[in-house]
């Protein structure tokens, strides 16, 4: 529903341009839209305000008065004063200790949970750790069931203690159990809570001073609005937190509660969360958090998502039959599958810059390509590996088998045409990169 | 005022400060702002602007709603601050989307179906599960016999925590095996709702992020096999939204809109520091009411919404 900052900036330089002239009073007309594109994306006002008069000062230090490109030099002070004000280098969590004890904290519903199981996922998998998985939540109906359930799916053990209604006595005895059974890191899940409740606060600072973590974790939706600065604030008051983590990033929120805690609280984001799989972790990129904030894109991300999904030696196969002409029906309906694999494709297509807008309410699912795979389908074997092979009566056949018309048959043949064309073009301008 | 010119005000005081300025009330500042004055003067436009966005009403909403008093002030002549809370209270009430429904007068209204079936949808975490015990309650208070249908069958142990809320209400749950079809729930929880004459049903689902297409769709057909049980059900589509989030709620709103045709919004977490202002824009824009409000973890934590208080606690 927001214009990304780009475009709005576009169109405003678009204004000045028509009056012939960029002055002053127009760089603060360009800023009052930088603004509003900032609390669109939930940044807090004050924050905002703050953050765009740094801006002013700086654009009129870097003279973007007499730019070429007004537009494109003022994205990019916008763009670097973000990634810069959400953090430099990654900072890694602290799991010195034998055992490691991590608190998690936050409001509730915030993710706590789930996000536990898989930061013990990911270090159980990727640091070679022995977690234990500590359930404190005895409030919420089934919490304790819910940390089970996720510590089963994932292989790792979970402590509780299904009678006790003191968080602080599970979080001592867990420490010894892990001593006892050779856990090198616990992690400790607790009960959501509001940042006014009071004999809340005091449980989580009791347990907090009962088990002395090394790393204690603020957990925050990233969909949260203007309220991120003042939970931010009292937790980290009370609680001294090391470092922040930011969930349900697969949304399609802006973010601005990012930029908002990290400047009432000099904490880094540690992790953030993309999705309900206990694989769906992943560092926090600065960077591109401040693409995301200003609505331009999160292109980086896309593309790390497609590297995963790709399977090298496919690739490489692949690219050997591209260039002895070779890529048939079979290698077309291999690619369409990855595609399909990686996602929902309209999530995907979402994260490119100006897409994302134009294809907002298109429907754009796995369905698209069921049209395809039915005319790839109806081919027989030897058609589909001698695409040239296909003459009329041959379409015909699948026109009957695949009942699709025959426009559309041969849509996709000229279509499969091109794309060949187009590949081998590619590979040729690659090649010499290959072998060198 | 702010948007118009704001960066002429070269004054910026440091961040904690003006955060703790945001606690104090607006119609305080409103009133110091006017004392002595005949008309709205850029400072109340600038004070009322930084209040409605920090309760997450949103710019686009705010700018409104500042346009409609400006007007409403050239056209009536103000005189007074007191005068002026008026007309700024009208003017956000006005924009609330008008109920409709009986049940949002009194849990014990005369249902208009029976069964009467609501659907609860929302992303994760916004406190559907919990909302559902809070309104078995208040139904079973008021004298209905409420069926619950656990149709959340993804989220680890999220039917074992309907069923504790089932029997602290004291009500049944219907429930299939985790990972089982939620339609399959839905479909057997009106089933029993009707063989056994209950007067209302309420079905939770899982949680889900509006963008994802597939689980979207997945809302649908629970929905679409619902009013083939019982025709023109279910009769509610109640989404959940948390208080605490920002414009994202749009959003989530139209997708949700789109995917289950929502016809209330409930807000939750009220009871904290969020003001949960990006209701207004949302009622406005889609045409829903907000039927309920969350205000803690107990049973007896949700009220009927009402607009003036709501309205109130914003600028408060
Ligand atoms: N303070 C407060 N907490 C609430 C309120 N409503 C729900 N919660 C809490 O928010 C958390 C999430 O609530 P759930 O009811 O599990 O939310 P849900 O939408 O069903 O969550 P999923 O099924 O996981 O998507 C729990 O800890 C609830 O106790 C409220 O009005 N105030
Ligand atoms: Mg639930």
């Amino acid at each position: 529903m927001f214009e990304s900052l780009s475009e709005r900036l576009e169109r405003s330089f678009k204004i000045l341009k028509g009056q012939g002239k960029i002055t002053e009073i127009n760089v603060a007309e360009t800023l009052k839209d930088v603004r509003k594109a900032l609390l669109d994306a939930d940044v807090n006002y004050k924050v905002a305000k703050t953050f765009t008069d740094d801006v002013k000062a700086k654009a009129l230090g870097q003279n973007v008065l007499l730019a070429v490109k007004p537009n494109e030099l003022m994205v990019k002070i916008v763009h670097d004063e973000l990634a810069q004000l959400m953090g430099g280098e990654h900072v890694d969590i602290n799991i010195k200790g034998n055992p490691a004890v991590i608190l998690m904290s936050g409001l509730q519903g915030s993710g706590k949970t789930t996000f536990s199981g898989k930061l013990a996922n990911m270090l159980k998998n990727k640091r070679g750790k022995k977690p234990l998985l500590v359930a404190c939540d005895v409030y919420r109906p089934a919490a304790i069931e819910q940390l089970r359930v996720v510590g089963a799916q994932i292989g790792v053990p979970v402590y509780s203690e299904l009678d006790s209604k003191s968080p602080i006595d599970i979080a001592q005895n867990a420490i010894k159990q892990a001593k006892k059974d050779g856990n090198d890191v616990v992690i400790i899940d607790t009960a959501g809570r509001l940042a006014v409740d009071e004999q809340m606060m005091n449980e989580i600072a009791a347990i907090k001073a009962a088990v002395s973590p090394h790393e204690i974790l603020f957990v925050v939706d990233s969909m949260t609005g203007q309220d991120a600065v003042n939970t931010a604030k009292e937790f980290n008051e009370r609680l001294n937190f090391d470092g922040v983590v930011l969930t349900k990033l697969d949304g399609d929120t802006r973010g601005g509660a990012a930029l908002s805690i990290r400047s009432v609280v000099d904490k880094p984001i540690k992790f953030v969360g993309t999705g309900e799989k206990m694989e769906a972790i992943d560092l926090f990129h600065p960077a591109r958090m401040a693409d995301r904030i200003l609505g331009m894109g999160d292109i980086v991300s896309l593309v790390e998502r497609a590297q995963e999904q790709f399977d090298e030696e496919e690739a490489r196969k692949l690219s050997k039959k591209i260039a002895k002409n070779q890529f048939d029906f079979n290698d077309f309906m291999g690619q369409i599958q990855q595609i399909k694999k990686m996602g929902n494709l309209k999530d995907l297509a979402s994260m490119i810059p100006g897409v994302g807008k134009a294809i907002k309410d298109v429907d754009l699912d796995d369905k698209s390509f069921a049209g395809i795979e039915a005319i790839i389908q109806s081919m027989t074997p030897y058609e589909r590996e001698n695409p040239t092979s296909l003459n009329n009566s041959r379409k015909n056949r699948i026109v009957r088998g695949s009942g699709r018309d025959i426009q559309e048959v041969n849509r996709l043949l000229k279509q499969f045409n091109e794309m060949q064309k187009m590949m081998r073009m590619v590979q040729k301008q690659k090649l010499p990169n290959i072998k060198r | 005022m702010g948007f118009f010119n704001f960066f002429s005000k070269e004054k910026k005081e440091t961040l904690d400060s003006g955060l703790s300025k945001t606690k104090e009330n607006v119609f305080d500042k409103l009133t110091r702002a006017v004392a002595g004055k005949s008309r709205v003067d850029e400072e109340v436009l600038d004070n009322l602007e930084e209040a409605l966005v920090t309760s997450d009403v949103g710019v686009e909403t705010t700018l409104r709603i500042i346009e409609r008093i400006e007007e409403r002030v050239a056209r009536d002549k103000y005189i007074n601050t007191a005068e002026l809370n008026v007309i700024l209270k009208d003017e956000i009430v006005k924009l609330l989307a008008e109920n409709e429904t009986t049940t949002a007068l009194d849990f014990g209204a005369e249902l208009p179906a029976k069964p009467y079936v609501i659907m609860v949808v929302g992303v994760n975490g916004v406190g559907k599960t919990t909302t559902i015990g809070k309104l078995a309650y208040q139904f079973t208070q008021a004298g209905k016999k409420v069926y619950l249908g656990a149709a959340d069958t993804f989220r680890a142990a999220a039917i074992e925590q309907l069923s504790i809320w089932g029997d602290r209400v004291g009500v049944p749950v219907i429930k299939q095996k985790m990972g089982a079809d939620p339609a399959s729930v839905a479909y057997d929880t009106l089933m029993s709702a009707k063989t056994n004459d209950a007067d209302v049903v309420i079905i939770d689902t899982a949680g889900r992020l509006h963008n994802k297409v597939n689980l979207m769709n997945e809302l649908t057909k629970i929905r679409n096999v619902m009013s083939k049980v019982v025709s023109d059900t279910p009769h509610e589509v109640l989404l959940v939204l948390d208080g605490s989030t920002g414009q994202n709620a749009f959003e989530q709103a139209k997708q949700f809109t789109k995917a289950t045709q929502v016809t209330a919004l409930a807000i939750t977490k009220l009871d904290g520091t969020a003001k949960g202002g990006v209701v207004i824009g949302i009622s406005d824009q889609f045409k829903v009411p907000v039927k309920y409000i969350g205000l803690g973890e107990g049973l007896e934590h949700l009220q009927l919404f009402n607009k003036e208080e709501f309205v109130d606690s914003l600028l408060g």
